[in-house]
């Protein structure tokens, strides 16, 4: 039976509205960071380089001498988006073939069941490294590479809520109706997957933020002229023996966004583990 | 070990097998995906087109996909995975050299965090909900929802740069003496211990928990046992199978951390050599580091789950 289907609204205690807010607050950066950045990416702004926090500069300059802060700030754009676009996909791809596969059953489920579970036994950045060598580290390569890493994940999950709602009784009656297997996915399943689901979103989220910031922070990821907080945080790694703020505050900010996911997830109606499908 | 036991072991090990082998045509796949020609890329533009088809039928790239998987499975099975493109050296060569280094890398790294990451987790677990714990959990939590380069560099902020416990960056080429060994190691193997540690903590205490809340702990709480002869005597024995699992589990995440800090400290292992055959792209080299990484990170899943089944009491009477 579905537990998740609550129409309680939930009540987020102190740590989930903190991190409702602190997501909230990288989302509206995202957007609107061309805008609210004092400087453009590219602007060297200080003869300093890898200077200290200063009033004009908060949290210092990079290793060639432009503000960390907007560096940052329009970082957050390619972070926060990128890796939107590929959990999106990632989610979208294994509800739809976890629909199927609980409906349809059969051949189709085992098949597919199988071949994903092998690329949930494949270590994510292991996977992210091969392709990217094959296939060079553009924006698309990325979104789709990291797409197909946590399609598995998304899919395990919605497979395991449709294959027990599939099960119910108000399946059963579509299907004597007559019903074909899109409208009973679509109609009938899906509706009921929705609250879970999101929860998952947010956790495979997280998953692609630290794939993508690790491929770009070992070079392999993001290039530029674009960088996100990866690459921010690799550019600047000689700063690390002095503690320069250019290679700590890049760091923070994919700290303060995958702990506060975290923490908002673990306060939604339906608690997952943080552990599973790593 | 009975016969319910040892066939649920087989069809384990089957299992891996058949993941194993879905995993090699899915890392010979993408790298089949290279778009351009690899032998005018190895030769340069101004090879002659007689020297391109030459190297193209050497390197079997004018047979089809499947018999090029073939051939490639039959070397890799045979310890032959080829010649890198970048450097022309046998690929067994390069993986000879670097391997050993990261096997010692990633057994100091067990020996270090496995007993202080269980005395972290049966602490944590045995006095649950005290101040202790829910700090402790706090750090855990935090350290695995942050990026392993994050976790590895604030390690060098702490230990090199604001205490100066321990130098920064080391090189293992010349080691003498056991000080100078543990010099060279302890940064590296403090960093990815951090990483590795914060999941065997988080897992061995919910094993642990889960036993301590079952009714026969609370049967012999009500007898009267103290809280040492629950833990030891009646808890333990039952979480083992379970804390086991879950310190196998946590040893495949120093796969992933093993990849980061070998980039962060220059380590000459198997993981370097992977990122910079990444960034040449020197395939062969690639899907040879690839395939011994999954190997050794199936394993270890595969080994947890044996565990699980030999540690569970309810298939030994079966």
């Amino acid at each position: 039976m579905s537990a998740a289907v609550t129409t309680r609204r939930p009540r987020l205690p102190s740590t989930g509205a903190i991190g409702a807010a602190v997501l909230a607050f990288w989302l509206i950066v995202a957007v609107l960071a061309p805008w609210i950045a004092p400087y453009s990416a590219g602007h060297l702004v200080s003869p300093t380089i890898l200077g200290p926090m200063t009033w004009a500069f908060p949290f210092g300059t990079d290793y060639l001498g432009r503000d960390m802060l907007s560096r940052v700030l329009l970082g957050a754009r390619i972070t926060v988006g990128v890796s939107a676009a590929a959990t999106a996909l990632a989610c979208v791809a294994g509800i739809t073939l976890a629909l199927a596969a609980a409906v349809r059953g059969g051949w189709l489920d085992a098949v597919l069941s199988r071949v994903l579970d092998a690329v949930i036994s494949l270590p994510s950045l292991l996977f992210g490294l091969v392709v990217v060598a094959s296939l060079g580290a553009s924006m698309p390569v990325l979104i789709a590479t990291a797409a197909v890493i946590y399609t598995p994940g998304a899919y395990r999950t919605a497979r395991s809520l449709a294959v027990n709602i599939n099960a119910l009784d108000f399946v059963t009656v579509a299907r004597a109706r007559g019903e074909g297997t899109w409208f009973i996915m679509r109609e009938e399943i899906l509706p009921n997957l929705l609250l879970p689901v999101l929860t998952d979103f947010g956790l495979r989220f997280v998953y692609v933020v630290l794939l993508l910031s690790g491929l770009s922070f070992l070079g392999l990821g993001v290039q530029p002229p674009y960088a996100d907080w990866g690459s921010l945080v690799r550019e600047n790694m000689e700063g690390l023996v002095d503690g320069s703020p250019a290679v700590i505050m890049p760091a923070l900010a994919i700290a303060t966004l995958t702990i506060a996911v975290n923490l908002l997830i673990d306060h939604l109606p339906t608690r997952r583990s943080a552990n599973d499908g790593r | 070990m009975n016969r319910l036991m040892l066939r649920l072991i087989v069809t384990r090990l089957a299992v891996s097998l058949l993941t194993l082998w879905i995993v090699s045509v899915l890392v010979f796949g993408a790298t089949a995906l290279l778009p351009g020609d690899v032998a005018q890329a190895v030769l340069g533009q101004a090879a002659t087109p007689e020297a391109v088809a030459g190297l193209r039928a050497a390197m079997h790239l004018d047979q089809p996909a499947w018999l090029r998987y073939l051939i490639w499975l039959g070397g890799l099975l045979h310890g032959d995975p080829g010649r890198s493109l970048v450097n022309h050296l046998p690929v067994s060569e390069l993986i000879g050299t670097r391997l050993p280094n990261s096997l010692l890398l990633a057994a100091l790294t067990a020996a270090f965090s496995v007993p202080l990451a269980l005395t972290l987790g049966i602490t944590a677990a045995v006095r649950r909900g005290s101040l202790y714990d829910r700090v402790t959990s706090l750090l855990t939590v935090g350290i695995v929802s942050v990026p392993e380069f994050l976790v590895a560099t604030l390690a060098v902020l702490l230990f090199a740069v604001k205490l100066h416990w321990l130098p920064a960056l080391a090189s293992i080429r010349d080691v003498h003496t056991t000080a100078q060994m543990f010099r060279s190691f302890a940064m590296p193997v403090v960093s990815l211990s951090f990483v590795v540690m914060a999941q065997m903590a988080r897992m061995s205490r919910a094993a642990l928990i889960g036993t301590l809340d079952s009714s026969y702990v609370e049967m012999a709480r009500l007898k009267g046992a103290g809280p040492a002869r629950i833990v030891l005597r009646h808890a333990l024995p039952n979480a083992l199978g379970p804390i086991v699992n879950a310190v196998a589990l946590s040893l495949s995440f120093l796969l992933g951390g093993v990849i980061i800090i070998e980039t962060i400290f220059n380590y000459p292992g198997l993981a370097k050599l992977m990122v910079d055959a990444v960034a040449t792209r020197d395939m062969p080299v690639v899907q040879a580091c690839a395939m011994i990484f999954c190997a050794g990170y199936l394993l270890l899943m595969t080994l947890a789950d044996v565990v699980a089944i030999l540690a569970n009491p309810r298939l030994r009477t079966a």
